[in-house]
């Protein structure tokens, strides 16, 4: 066979492994049962503030909100130093060049949803227009929505493409591929979407958009960590993952550590590999690590809106 | 009627000679004791119980001995009830207060029963019974009266309306009276200012006689009271008390006990968040002096608003 072919190896995605829905289930019910106290848990809190995307993807932000959120992404509580900062902060093409500004060189990355968030439904050159207008605003992520609607009716090479177009849009910007699982419905189209995502050049695949229910849960993300282990041992390439919507508690956050350390291991446990796309998170797990130190329960009263 | 019932089968049986053995005795079907949080009759989270007894010695039941996370839990759920209870209006609060009088007068007996049964005699019971419906009705009434009593126009020395209202202070930590042998009454007694006001509370029942507290949550529960406005817990108060104080999302306490080294205590640490802590520990809750309009104003805070207006006398106009 040609060795021009045999580089781009892309696998027939109509058949997808299937997934054991009862199987993910049960197992993934199994992570929320270890118990995780004291110093490990101080520890994997500030693992988990390290790891969140503080997000705001609302028609009414204004440029005031989202200096205000890239404060409380360097600042996340001040009466408790030794804090990390978050990871990144997540907002609209638009307002990508106020985040970049107010975050200077604090070292917390900007991501920016694109490609006609969250539907998706818009021709592949506006899309594709979205993308580099978030690049050359200085945006280090993208996060881009595939088209369910193309998916769903089965154009499994349309999905392909439009991520390799917009991977290539990206240049140096790291891509993160949101699956919108909430409307995949079944695990074996999560999986499929997954494959798919990885083999077309994502560098992050993503649960959710947070604005469809239900959002990331357990059970599809570690469908989805399954997918990045198998396409690590068959390619040694590492793909990130990136729960979104719905974690809210510190404790769920931690469960969703364990399971990426059981079925992943420690490498994917830093904030190059793992995110969480949320905004509530942040004050649970402050409110958590406060918690530790004073051994007082802590008032919401006490802590930075977000 | 039953037990003749019962026998007649019996003779029956016998006769056709299938079954001469006296029928089993009914196994009684015994209520499990739990707690009270969010609207819902979780066990406690510890898994841990205790069985409380009385005077003579006979075990009471199985009771929840309730952990600190359970008190976390029930902080949350009256922390979330908040503003929707204190943003009823007065009047539906009071309609509420009414109606789970009711439902206490619709479960009398069962009360009356508990109450014997915890070293109380029959007439004492029926006596209590009744005093804490009343005391439920009293409070009823003061709803939407308080306010406007305790609200005040100030005069002031500038082009302002000044008026002063009280507001409900928001979640409140409640150690319900423990040497106290109403314990009905005293409990009713000391949530009802509370939730009157516009509060929401956590409670924790009297260790020793705790029957009567979880079935006055299933009154609650019955009575239109929404969930996670009144939060019962049972268990020690040794274990309990200084997380009832401590707790930064707690905003008032109420102590009940004369034990002075731990009301210093109690003091201290409400001073972290600067919660209103209150000592109602020589109070007669069988009497008049257990009800009283100032038991609402315990856990209330005064709202003071400047309204700037033209002045009036000046200019000539109106405003």
């Amino acid at each position: 066979m040609a060795t021009a072919k045999q580089a781009i190896q892309i696998p027939d995605f109509s058949f997808s492994t299937p997934i054991d829905q009862v199987g993910v289930n049960e197992r993934a019910d199994r992570f929320t049962k270890r118990s995780i106290k004291k110093e490990s848990k101080v520890n994997g809190l500030k693992l988990v503030l390290n790891m969140i995307d503080l997000t705001t993807l609302e028609g009414k932000d204004t440029p005031g909100k989202v200096k205000q959120l890239c404060y409380k992404a360097m600042h996340p509580h001040d009466a408790v130093p030794d804090l990390p900062t978050v990871a990144a902060v997540c907002v609209y093409p638009s307002m990508v060049k106020v985040a970049k500004k107010a975050l200077g060189n604090s070292g917390i990355k900007v991501a920016s949803v694109a490609t006609a968030f969250p539907s998706g439904q818009a021709p592949k050159d506006v899309k594709l227009r979205d993308t580099k207008y978030a690049v050359q605003n200085g945006a280090d992520e993208v996060d881009m929505v595939i088209s369910r609607g193309k998916f769903h009716a089965g154009e499994y090479n349309f999905v392909f493409d439009e991520i390799a177009a917009i991977k290539e849009a990206c240049g140096p910007a790291r891509l993160k591929v949101i699956l919108e699982t909430g409307e995949l419905v079944t695990y074996d189209k999560v999986r499929k979407a997954s494959d798919i995502a990885m083999q077309a050049g994502a560098d992050f695949i993503k649960t959710s958009t947070g604005k469809i229910q239900p959002a990331a849960t357990m059970p599809v993300t570690l469908v989805m960590l399954e997918a990045i282990r198998d396409f690590y041992y068959k390619t040694g390439k590492m793909i990130g993952m990136k729960p979104a919507g719905g974690i809210s508690k510190s404790k769920l956050a931690l469960h969703y550590l364990v399971m990426v350390k059981e079925v992943l291991g420690e490498a994917w446990l830093s904030n190059e590999w793992f995110r969480f796309g949320a905004s509530s998170l942040a004050n649970d797990v402050l409110m958590q690590i406060v918690k530790e130190k004073t051994g007082v329960y802590q008032s919401a009263n006490y802590f930075s809106i977000d | 009627m039953g037990k003749t019932t019962i026998q007649k089968s019996k003779i029956k049986i016998a006769e056709n000679g299938v079954d001469k053995t006296p029928p089993a005795k009914r196994l009684e079907v015994l209520k499990t004791y739990k707690i009270y949080i969010g609207g819902k009759f979780p066990r406690t989270e510890s898994g841990r119980y205790y069985i409380p007894t009385n005077a003579a010695g006979k075990k009471l039941a199985n009771v929840c001995l309730s952990s600190r996370k359970d008190f976390r839990n029930a902080v949350v759920a009256a922390r979330a009830a908040c503003s929707g209870w204190s943003g009823r209006s007065a009047f539906n609060r009071g309609q509420i207060l009414y109606r789970m009088a009711e439902m206490l007068e619709g479960r009398k007996a069962q009360f009356i029963d508990e109450l014997v049964q915890q070293d109380s005699t029959k007439n004492k019971a029926e006596n209590e019974v009744a005093a804490a419906i009343d005391r439920l009705i009293y409070y009823a009434g003061w709803c939407d009266k308080f306010q406007q009593i305790y609200s005040s126009v100030n005069p002031v020395a500038s082009s302002h309306i000044n008026f002063s209202v009280p507001e409900p202070t928001g979640v409140v930590s409640i150690i319900a009276p423990q040497n106290e042998n109403h314990s009905l009454l005293s409990l009713v007694s000391v949530i009802a200012p509370v939730i009157a006001g516009g509060n929401t509370c956590v409670v924790l029942a009297n260790e020793t006689k705790p029957l009567c507290a979880v079935t006055f949550a299933e009154v609650l529960n019955s009575s239109d009271l929404p969930g996670g406005v009144v939060n019962i817990l049972t268990g020690k108060p040794s274990e309990l008390t200084t997380w009832f104080v401590d707790h930064m999302d707690v905003n008032a306490t109420i102590y009940c006990e004369k034990d002075s080294a731990l009301k210093k205590m109690l003091r201290e640490s409400a001073a972290k968040n600067l919660k209103r802590i209150t000592f109602y520990d020589s109070v007669n809750w069988a009497t008049d002096e257990g009800q009283s309009p100032y038991f609402i104003m315990d856990t209330q805070e005064i709202k003071t608003t400047w309204h700037p207006i033209e002045n009036i006398k000046s200019s000539g106009v109106g405003y």
